[in-house]
C-alpha cells in the first residue's frame, strides 16, 4: 500500500426485500472486501440496508458530459412517447 | 467511594476501557472510513459495557454511570491490555484481535451459561457485533502482517509488545485461535509460557489507567448528575 489513495468504490445498497440497490455513495479500499466492509461501516450505521454491493468507480462507463445535448435533447419535443399523451376511450377502462 | 464486586466485572470494564481507547482515534485514523469503523466498533463495546454495568449496579445499589464514572483507578477490573495507549495503528489492531478473541469465548460462554437473563440477552447481541469486529481487525492484522516490509515490522513489533498484557485473557483456546490468526498473518505468535501480567485482578493497573478515567471522568465529576 505505497499508493497514496487507495482506489474508489461506488457503493449501492438494498433497503429492503424486494426494492432495487440504489446509488448511496462511495468509499476508499485496497479491495472487495475491505470496500463491503468500509461500505457496511459508513452507509449501513442506521439500519438502511439489508444487502451491499460495491463495484471499482474505474470500471463505471459515463457518457462525456459535453454529449449532453446530442443525447438528450432530441427526447424533449417528442412528447408522444409519454403515455400521458394519448387519451384513453371511456370504455377501455383501465390498461 | 463508588465500588461493586462481580464477576462480570472484568468483561464490562473490558469493554468500557477499550471502547474508550478506540474513541481516541477519532479523527486520527488513517482513513475517513476507518475512521467510521473504529468508531462504530467502540459504540458497540460501549454499549456492552452499559448492559453489562446495569447488571452490576442493580445487583450493588448503585447507577450505570456512578459505576463507570466515580469508581478509583484501583477499583477497576479490565484486563490490561484494554488501557494500554493506542500507540500505532498495527499495535491497536492486534491489541483489538486479541481481545476480540477473548470477548468471543466470553460472551458465547455467556450466552449459553449465565442465569441473569439480561446478561444473556447483552451477550447474545454483542456475539453479532463481535463476529464484525473480530473480522475487521484480524483482516488488518493479515493485512499488515502479510503487507510491506514497515507494515510487517509494525506488526510484529505490536505484538512482542503486547505479548506480556495478555494474562489476563488467555487461556489455551485463546492461544489456538491467536495462533492461526497469526499464523495466516504469515507471524510467529511468541512463546505461550512466556512471562506476563494479570495484576488487573486485584486492582493493579500500568500508570495509563489514571490517565485515562482522568479524561473518561472528568465531564461527569464536573457536572455531577447532568443530562441532556
Amino acid at each position: 500500500m505505497t499508493e497514496k489513495n487507495w482506489p474508489l468504490w461506488e457503493v449501492f445498497i438494498r433497503a429492503r426485500n424486494g426494492l432495487h440497490h440504489a446509488h448511496v455513495g462511495s468509499v476508499h479500499a485496497v479491495d472487495a472486501e475491505m470496500a463491503i466492509e468500509n461500505a457496511r461501516d459508513v452507509y449501513t450505521r442506521r439500519g438502511e440496508g439489508v444487502s451491499i454491493w460495491v463495484v471499482p468507480s474505474a470500471q463505471i462507463v459515463a457518457n462525456d458530459p459535453g454529449d449532453k445535448e446530442s443525447l438528450f435533447d432530441p427526447a424533449l419535443d417528442k412528447i408522444y412517447r409519454h403515455p400521458t399523451f394519448y387519451e384513453i376511450p371511456d370504455g377501455v377502462g383501465n390498461i | 467511594m463508588v465500588s461493586a464486586t462481580s464477576e462480570l466485572l472484568p468483561l464490562a470494564d473490558g469493554c468500557l476501557i477499550l471502547s474508550h481507547r478506540l474513541s481516541e482515534w477519532m479523527s486520527n485514523a488513517p482513513t475517513m472510513e476507518e475512521d467510521i469503523a473504529l468508531g462504530n466498533i467502540a459504540l458497540d463495546l460501549l454499549g456492552q459495557a452499559r448492559g453489562l454495568l446495569q447488571v452490576i449496579g442493580d445487583e450493588t445499589g448503585v447507577t450505570e454511570d456512578e459505576l463507570a464514572y466515580f469508581r478509583e483507578p484501583q477499583e477497576f477490573r479490565n484486563p490490561l491490555i484494554c488501557e494500554l495507549p493506542n500507540g500505532d495503528f498495527a499495535f491497536t489492531m492486534a491489541r483489538q484481535l486479541f481481545v476480540d478473541i477473548w470477548l468471543a469465548h466470553v460472551w458465547s460462554e455467556l450466552a449459553a451459561t449465565a442465569s441473569d437473563e439480561q446478561v444473556r440477552g447483552v451477550a447474545e447481541k454483542a456475539i453479532k457485533e463481535n463476529a464484525y469486529h473480530r473480522r475487521h481487525s484480524s483482516s488488518w492484522v493479515v493485512r499488515l502482517g502479510d503487507g510491506t516490509d514497515e507494515s510487517r515490522r509494525r506488526m510484529e513489533t505490536a505484538t512482542e509488545a503486547l505479548w506480556p498484557y495478555r494474562g489476563e485473557i488467555a487461556d489455551d483456546r485463546w492461544y489456538d485461535a491467536v495462533d492461526a490468526a497469526l499464523t495466516e498473518a504469515t507471524l510467529t505468535m511468541p512463546p505461550r509460557d512466556a512471562w506476563t501480567q494479570r495484576s488487573s485482578l486485584d486492582g493493579w493497573h500500568t500508570e495509563h489507567l489514571g490517565y485515562l478515567l482522568a479524561e473518561m471522568q472528568s465531564l461527569a465529576r464536573a457536572h455531577p448528575g447532568a443530562t441532556w
